[in-house]
């Protein structure tokens, strides 16, 4: 039996007992699924976890307090339950969470760039009619003429996957099929990379980026640790901290107030960055401190829901915070 | 009317004879999207004329964010104001016919036109009086373009001031307003030859092919009834909504959303009284002083966006969605939340209900 009937098989047992069951199922086109939300066991039947899976599906739980929620997740996903859970923003007894192997989702920038060079930019994304997903290739037929095209698997993987050390749910109730070993360690190559560049060369960096930002905020709402929702700092005008020119101060400004309200928390989801209608690299920034928080306090944000986040208390002599040799 | 044809090599020499008299705005690849910007003098790199652009030209005509002046308070108490610089005349070249009919839904609303006693708006008409429209027909369709749906086509003249055909050696440019036929006297345009213009009209028919292999155009002129009597109903608000992230995407990136707020913003004794882009996914967007939200989940906030483009505008605008079938919202949407799925899921909805009674 595949991974995707047996867990339809998983969620049609759960069904009863919670009010739905959030997982994917189709999108607007063969590249693309949506967030899927199981009330009755039809439903089940458009359910799919794949290559398209891309949406965190601990997005929606803190909203959906009070209910009883299943969840399907991948690795990135539990990650994201797990940090909610220890920071005491879901509940634990209010949650079924049905974990599988994930095998990496694909990043649809990644796809236009292949499926550019293929056809000498002449076919986008959008334009793809059939896609079959491989577990080296994706096959699509796209354009006009139905054109078959083979994309290599790893040119089109998200970067997360490339780098991704718990592609199994690290918590959950359920888990269907088998884990996967992998070797893979995030060495944080990406940031490294980045700060080969002069101070200067950054900002040059951040100010070209963020010209083409909308200020949509979908970078924001996207995370599922945005708990704020709608009461975000960015959106208040009485006190307004932040102004409303469209400038690389204000967008800049806003990225760093997330960034920094993430650190510690952000377990490297991506889909701020995944949600960015224009291509911001804005994980970068959240990295950055993720890779710090994780070098202080020892702590990967999401992988135990029972410990008490770095940033939300302190320890008398912290073990890499050394005040007394100050000088 | 005259076809002209400018050949390839001459695209960038137009374009910088054109930025004598206007802002000239084209579309340009930056990182993985292709925005609408300036076209910088001396640019030597053709307009990014093959993607799709990300945004739509709106903020042209209508800027995400705009002084609309500044106040001062002086020594003796008295409030100096001043006015916003004028932006002159503008110019965009290689819009898509769907951005191009997005600004005919602006043009009700900021002209005052068709509601009694709407003053109009002089920020936006005096960039619009000025502004020309440089039409690029569309070679290719995307499975999110839905343009024939609502009156479009992918060759469509309607509001474009020209309409350019790329071919392989160059483009074919047809003057479709008086203002579009005063472009044509450079001396860079040549008459167009008939197998040219022949070859542009085999493109339009292509394209408007391939539009059709995702089958036939549905008719949606019901929309508004349906929606009208699905307004209380809350579970299909709901459900439609539920993978929703209320962010901005689909409003800010519609060529036709036109909401805006106004915020002053002071600093010491002056400031500036900004106008900025308003987004109906927002909580923000209906919250009164009060502290009541009449809209305060994204169910009603979702119903709000589809019902205002295809039921509420369209009865003060002669049956006119207020949708030009870009099919941005789609594209970017990051949960993928399709506006064609939800008019038809509320036609289909409207349908069982007349079976039923």
């Amino acid at each position: 039996m595949s991974i995707n009937q047996q867990l339809r098989e998983a969620i049609v047992r759960v069904l009863p007992e919670v009010d739905m069951v959030i997982g994917w199922g189709p999108g607007e086109d063969s590249l693309h699924q949506s967030p899927l939300f199981m009330k009755k066991p039809e439903d089940v039947d458009g359910f799919e976890a794949g290559s398209l899976s891309v949406h965190n599906t601990a997005l929606y739980l803190p909203d959906l307090k009070g209910k009883k929620i299943g969840v399907v997740v991948k690795g990135c996903d539990s990650r994201s339950v797990g940090q909610l859970l220890a920071e005491k923003l879901i509940k634990r007894d209010e949650l079924t969470i049905i974990g599988f192997p994930c095998r990496g989702v694909i990043d649809q920038d990644k796809v236009a760039k292949a499926l550019a060079d293929l056809t000498n930019g002449s076919i986008e994304p959008g334009e793809v009619r059939t896609a079959d997903f491989t577990d080296e290739e994706v096959v699509v037929t796209a354009g006009f003429e139905g054109k078959e095209f083979r994309l290599a698997r790893a040119d089109v993987l998200a970067d997360k996957c490339g780098r991704c050390e718990y592609p199994n749910a690290v918590i959950s109730d359920i888990f269907v099929g088998e884990k996967i070993k992998t070797e893979a360690k995030d060495e944080y190559a990406d940031l490294a990379a980045f700060e080969a560049m002069s101070l200067e060369e950054r900002m040059a960096f951040w100010e070209k980026e963020m010209e083409r930002c909308t200020r949509c905020y979908a970078c924001r709402n996207a995370c599922p640790l945005c708990v704020c929702r709608n009461h975000c700092i960015a959106d208040s005008r009485d006190p307004q901290w932040l102004g409303q020119a469209n400038g690389v101060r204000e967008k800049l400004f806003f990225q760093i107030i997330h960034a920094s309200h993430l650190a510690g928390r952000c377990t490297g989801c991506g889909e701020c960055e995944r949600a960015c209608p224009v291509g911001i690299p804005v994980l970068l920034l959240k990295r950055c401190l993720s890779r710090g928080v994780e070098h202080l306090f020892f702590y990967k944000a999401g992988l135990d829901p029972e410990a008490t986040p770095p940033l939300m208390t302190f320890e008398v002599e912290e073990r890499r915070i050394k005040e007394r040799e100050w000088k | 009317m005259s076809i002209k044809f400018l050949a390839l090599t001459d695209v960038c020499a137009w374009l910088e004879e054109l930025s004598g008299n206007f802002t000239v705005h084209v579309p340009q690849a930056q990182g993985s999207a292709v925005v609408y910007r300036p076209w910088v003098k001396g640019a030597a790199a053709l307009p990014e004329l093959r993607k799709k652009p990300t945004e739509s030209a709106k903020h042209v005509l209508f800027p995400r964010s705009e002084r609309l002046f500044s106040f001062r308070r002086e020594a003796d108490l008295s409030v100096t104001l001043e006015e916003a610089q004028k932006t002159g005349p503008q110019l965009i070249f290689g819009m898509l016919s769907c951005d191009a009919r997005g600004f005919l839904g602006f043009d009700p609303v900021y002209g005052g036109g068709n509601s009694k006693g709407a003053a109009a708006d002089p920020y936006y008409l005096g960039r619009r009086d000025e502004a020309v429209l440089i039409v690029r027909a569309c070679k290719n369709a995307l499975n999110t373009c839905f343009c024939t749906w609502v009156g479009g086509d992918p060759a469509s003249r309607d509001g474009a001031d020209v309409l350019v055909t790329e071919l392989d050696e160059g483009m074919v440019l047809e003057p479709v307003t008086d203002k579009g036929e005063a472009l044509m006297e450079s001396s860079l345009l040549k008459a167009a030859g008939a197998g040219q213009i022949n070859a542009a009209t085999a493109l339009h028919d292509q394209c408007r092919a391939q539009m059709a292999i995702a089958g036939a155009v549905p008719d949606i002129s019901t929309a508004p009834a349906a929606l009208y009597s699905l307004f209380e109903n809350a579970e299909f608000w709901s459900g439609q909504s539920a993978g929703c992230l209320s962010c901005g995407i689909c409003t800010y990136l519609c060529p036709t959303c036109y909401c805006f707020n106004i915020t002053d913003e002071e600093a010491g004794s002056g400031g500036v009284r900004m106008r900025s882009w308003d987004n109906c996914m927002s909580y923000q967007y209906t919250l009164e002083a009060s502290g009541h939200n009449p809209r305060p989940g994204k169910a009603e906030r979702l119903r709000n966006r589809i019902g205002h483009k295809f039921a509420y505008y369209p009865r003060t605008n002669e049956g006119r969605f207020l949708c030009s079938g870009c099919g941005r919202c789609i594209k970017s949407c990051p949960s993928s939340i399709d506006i064609r799925r939800i008019v038809l899921d509320a036609l289909s909805e409207q349908e069982a209900a007349n079976v039923k009674q």
